[in-house]
């Protein structure tokens, strides 16, 4: 398929400079994609530990270890550090080491810009992270900020706020570097019907960060003003409506839930066909498919807000727009099954978490569905079945197929290959006690329990309890995720330029680890 | 120092201090701004720290970009990722102001009316715009759209004039039409901020007075600081057409201040419409 032939090769010597400077000062994509996957790798533990507290005090009813308003801050912090320090960063680590790989590009757009969107994750992580030790302690109002409890807080507040805003940046610029880089720097001959599904994925994401962070923005620079400057937007009494804020916020929190799954729909898309030796089924349509759930990502946000209240005809919407999204959704779940039909499937783990992934995130997107169907949903709004639901998505949905192209790339990062046992063990645990743990809570949700509430009735108990020791045994065997990278990093068979015989990208025609300044000569792309 | 392997058509930037610079300038100006909301004494001095920082990491960073650019290193596929670059820079922009302006909208065709109709709540409350809500018991006498509003929509159209003259004496080699045209449109920018702070001062309400107060202040606030920060980039661009930096084919710099520039105006014309006409 590809005449990688690199001419190049000769005087591309690695000259990549050593020690700390390396990291501080990076303008290679690998190295700062390096950066961003070990920066997520500490916030997923980081966010895990808070996730555990979380499940200690509510193993039994009764409040058992912390107040209510430290909780509060565990839920909230939780949730932020998940979403905007563990998923979106490795997802752009993922970008950062694969999209110039995948067509051929000799490094990043911006080289330099990609390295400020990267130092800038620590110090945002420092600012939001250090507000657990203020007076106050750290925000407790949850990961959606709402007004006017968004209002009250102290100081942690703003921090927080500052903080995310730190983050928008960084991630609006790295979504124009990697946009900017896959429209202007594909190899010759690579079409944008011939990138790889998972470059297309992170165009359409890329389009999406770079639309809707700047309405976070504006969002919580109303909150910061509402604080601290007088102004009314979220007051009634000034003429505002606390309203505005759930609708601003979750006309970017949406399609950030989309920021979260896509790539990693690119990434389950590209492990697929490697193991099932099969061209990925209906190329075409997956693109279709893709972009149409970026375009309805816009127009459904306020199915987070039907128990807020709307107008019949708003809801009407909402409703249908958002069960339009099963559409394409199902599209891309049927292509995954169809790329299996007849494939001469083998089940290394990569393979395994993706398989998983697909089964799985289909329940995530189904119950999603129930959501959506209002009267059910004015019923379930904050209950542990919300708290199920995205937890299918984006735990065994983006969190899962991030783990699995882990161990799918990992060999071609590092040039070793991982522990192919302990990768399965891994795998099995994992699955396995995130079923434990999540699917529990959709029977709590149904039953009436609340989301975010230290506290609950008797007759929780039970689900309670076996989520609870779900929830340690998924902590736990993500200690042996970090062995198993950690060792590969170190050492371990060496993985030779292809050890997956199915895949036909153009990072396999490089070495392993690839040079450290590869494609210097775009390959050319038949 | 080392040699780095670059590609033969794209330039790929050694090693860089700057982000890194940046990165700390950001971290102090956060906390120390975070600080000073909430009057720790230490808040100013520290955002002044991050101010100082991110001032000598812009000068570095963009003194480096300048050197390669005029060294020859950028070859056209560059130059074209320059483009889609700032071409989506502004497109974030946009969204950005959008979500100010969706503020607007809703607070005035929804949230509005909603607060009229609550009779129970506030029987003798109209949704009459300009509105401050109906708890303050304000007054508001808004700005009168065609006295200094329609004087800064001339000033402003006229310098996209001026900046587009300045391109064309660029395209046609006339160095001096060129520095002309920007200087006049760095004029033009400096009369609309002056005007614009007259206008503030003028101004018989304050942001604190309703969600009008809140909504005026907070857009034409934020157009006001990237008029101001256009005005800085024209000014860098002025300096670098004098040292004659700027040829008939590669002038990369300019248009994007320009298309920034054009950017600010259309976002001007859109708040003359919205927040001081209707
Ligand atoms: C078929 C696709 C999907 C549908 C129909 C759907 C529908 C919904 C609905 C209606 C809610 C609101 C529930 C409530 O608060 O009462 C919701 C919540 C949520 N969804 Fe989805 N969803 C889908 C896919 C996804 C995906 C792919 C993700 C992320 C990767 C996701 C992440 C979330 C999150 C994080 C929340 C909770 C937000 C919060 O209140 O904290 N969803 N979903
Ligand atoms: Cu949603």
């Amino acid at each position: 398929m590809y005449t990688a032939a690199d001419p190049a090769d000769a005087h591309a010597h690695d000259h990549a400079p050593s020690g700390f400077m390396r990291w501080v000062s990076s303008t290679n994509h690998k190295d700062i994609g390096t950066l961003y996957l070990w920066f997520s790798l500490f916030m997923f533990f980081f966010a895990g530990a808070l996730a555990m507290l979380i499940r200690a005090e509510l193993f039994q009813p009764g409040l058992q270890f912390f107040q209510p308003a430290f909780f509060n801050q565990l839920t909230t912090m939780h949730g932020l550090i998940m979403i905007f320090g563990a998923i979106m960063p490795s997802l752009v680590g993922f970008a950062n080491w694969q999209v110039p790989l995948m067509i051929g590009a000799p490094d990043m757009a911006f080289p330099r810009l990609n390295n400020w969107s990267f130092w800038l994750l620590p110090a945002a992580g420092t600012l939001l992270i250090s507000s657990f030790f203020v007076p106050g302690g750290a925000i407790a109002g949850g990961w959606t900020m709402y007004p006017p409890l968004f209002i009250q807080g102290g100081i942690a507040y703003d921090m927080s706020i500052l903080s995310l805003h730190i983050l928008g940046i960084s991630s609006i610029m790295g979504a124009i570097n990697i946009i900017t880089t896959i429209l202007n720097m594909r190899a010759p001959g690579m079409t944008l019907m011939k990138m790889p599904l998972f470059v297309w994925t992170w165009l359409i994401t890329a389009f999406l960060l770079i639309a809707v962070m700047p309405v976070l923005a504006c969002a919580i620079t109303m909150l910061l003003t509402d604080r601290h400057f007088g102004t009314h937007f979220f007051d009634a009494a000034g003429g505002g409506d606390p309203v505005m804020f759930q609708h601003l916020f979750w006309f970017f929190g949406h399609p950030e839930v989309y920021i979260m799954i896509l790539p990693a729909f690119g990434i389950v898309s590209t492990i697929i066909p490697t193991f099932a030796r099969k061209p990925l089924f209906g190329y075409v349509s997956m693109v279709y498919a893709v972009a149409s759930i970026a375009f309805l990502s816009f127009i459904v946000w306020a199915h987070h807000m039907f128990a807020t209240g709307m107008p019949l005809g708003g809801q009407l919407f909402f409703m249908y727009t958002t069960m339009l999204i099963a559409i394409p959704t199902g599209v891309k779940v049927f292509n995954w099954v169809a790329t299996l039909w007849r494939g001469s499937i083998t089940f290394e783990t990569p393979m395994l978490f993706a398989l998983a992934f697909v089964f799985l995130f289909a329940i995530g997107g189904f119950s999603g569905l129930v959501l959506a169907l209002v009267p059910v949903d004015i019923q379930l709004q904050d209950t542990y079945y919300v708290v199920a639901h995205f937890h299918y998505v984006l735990f065994s949905g983006s969190a899962m197929s991030i783990m699995g192209g882990i161990y799918y790339w990992l060999p071609k990062w590092t040039g070793h290959m991982y522990d192919e046992k302990l990768g399965k063990i891994h795998f099995w645990l994992t699955t396995i006690a995130f079923n434990i743990t999540f699917f529990p809570m959709h029977f709590l949700g149904l039953a009436g329990m609340p989301r975010r509430i230290p506290d609950y009735a008797l007759q929780f108990a039970d689900f309670n309890m076996i989520a609870s020791l779900g929830g340690f045994l998924l902590g736990a065997s993500q200690l042996l995720f970090l062995y198993n990278v950690i060792q590969c990093v170190r050492g371990g068979a060496p993985a030779g330029n292809r050890p997956w015989e199915g895949a036909d990208t153009l990072e396999w025609t490089q070495s392993s680890p690839p040079p450290y300044h590869s494609f210097v000569t775009p390959p050319i792309v038949k | 120092m080392q040699e780095h392997a670059t590609s033969d058509t794209y330039y790929v930037p050694p090693p860089s201090i700057w982000p890194l610079v940046g990165s700390v300038a950001l971290l102090a100006l956060a906390s120390g701004f975070a600080l000073l909301l909430n009057k720790f004494s230490a808040g100013p001095y520290l955002m002044a720290l991050g101010m100082g920082i991110l001032l000598i990491m812009l000068f570095g960073w963009f003194g480096t970009v300048i050197h390669e650019s005029l060294a020859g290193k950028y070859s056209d596929q560059v130059d074209t990722s320059f483009r889609w670059g700032m071409a989506w820079f502004i497109f974030s922009e946009v969204a950005f102001f959008s979500g100010f302006f969706g503020a607007l909208f809703y607070s005035r065709i929804i949230a509005m009316p909603m607060l009229a109709d609550a009779q129970l709540l506030w029987p003798d409350f109209h949704a009459i715009w300009p509105s401050a809500g109906p708890g303050l018991k304000i007054v508001l006498t808004p700005v009168d759209a065609w006295g200094i509003p329609a004087l800064n929509t001339l000033i402003l159209l006229s310098s996209g004039a001026t900046v587009t003259w300045a391109h064309w004496g660029l395209q046609k080699g006339r160095q001096f039409q060129l520095k002309l045209g920007l200087a006049l449109t760095i004029l033009l920018g400096v009369l609309f901020i002056s005007l614009q702070v007259h206008e503030y001062g003028e101004a018989a309400f304050s942001i604190r007075d309703g969600i009008y107060g809140a909504t005026f202040y907070m857009l034409t606030g934020f157009h006001g600081f990237h008029v101001m920060l256009g005005a800085v980039m024209l000014s860098v661009i002025f300096f670098r057409a004098v040292a004659g930096h700027f040829t008939a084919e590669r002038h990369f710099a300019f248009e994007a201040v320009a298309w920034y520039w054009h950017f600010v105006d259309v976002i001007w014309l859109l708040l003359f419409i919205f927040v001081y006409w209707l």
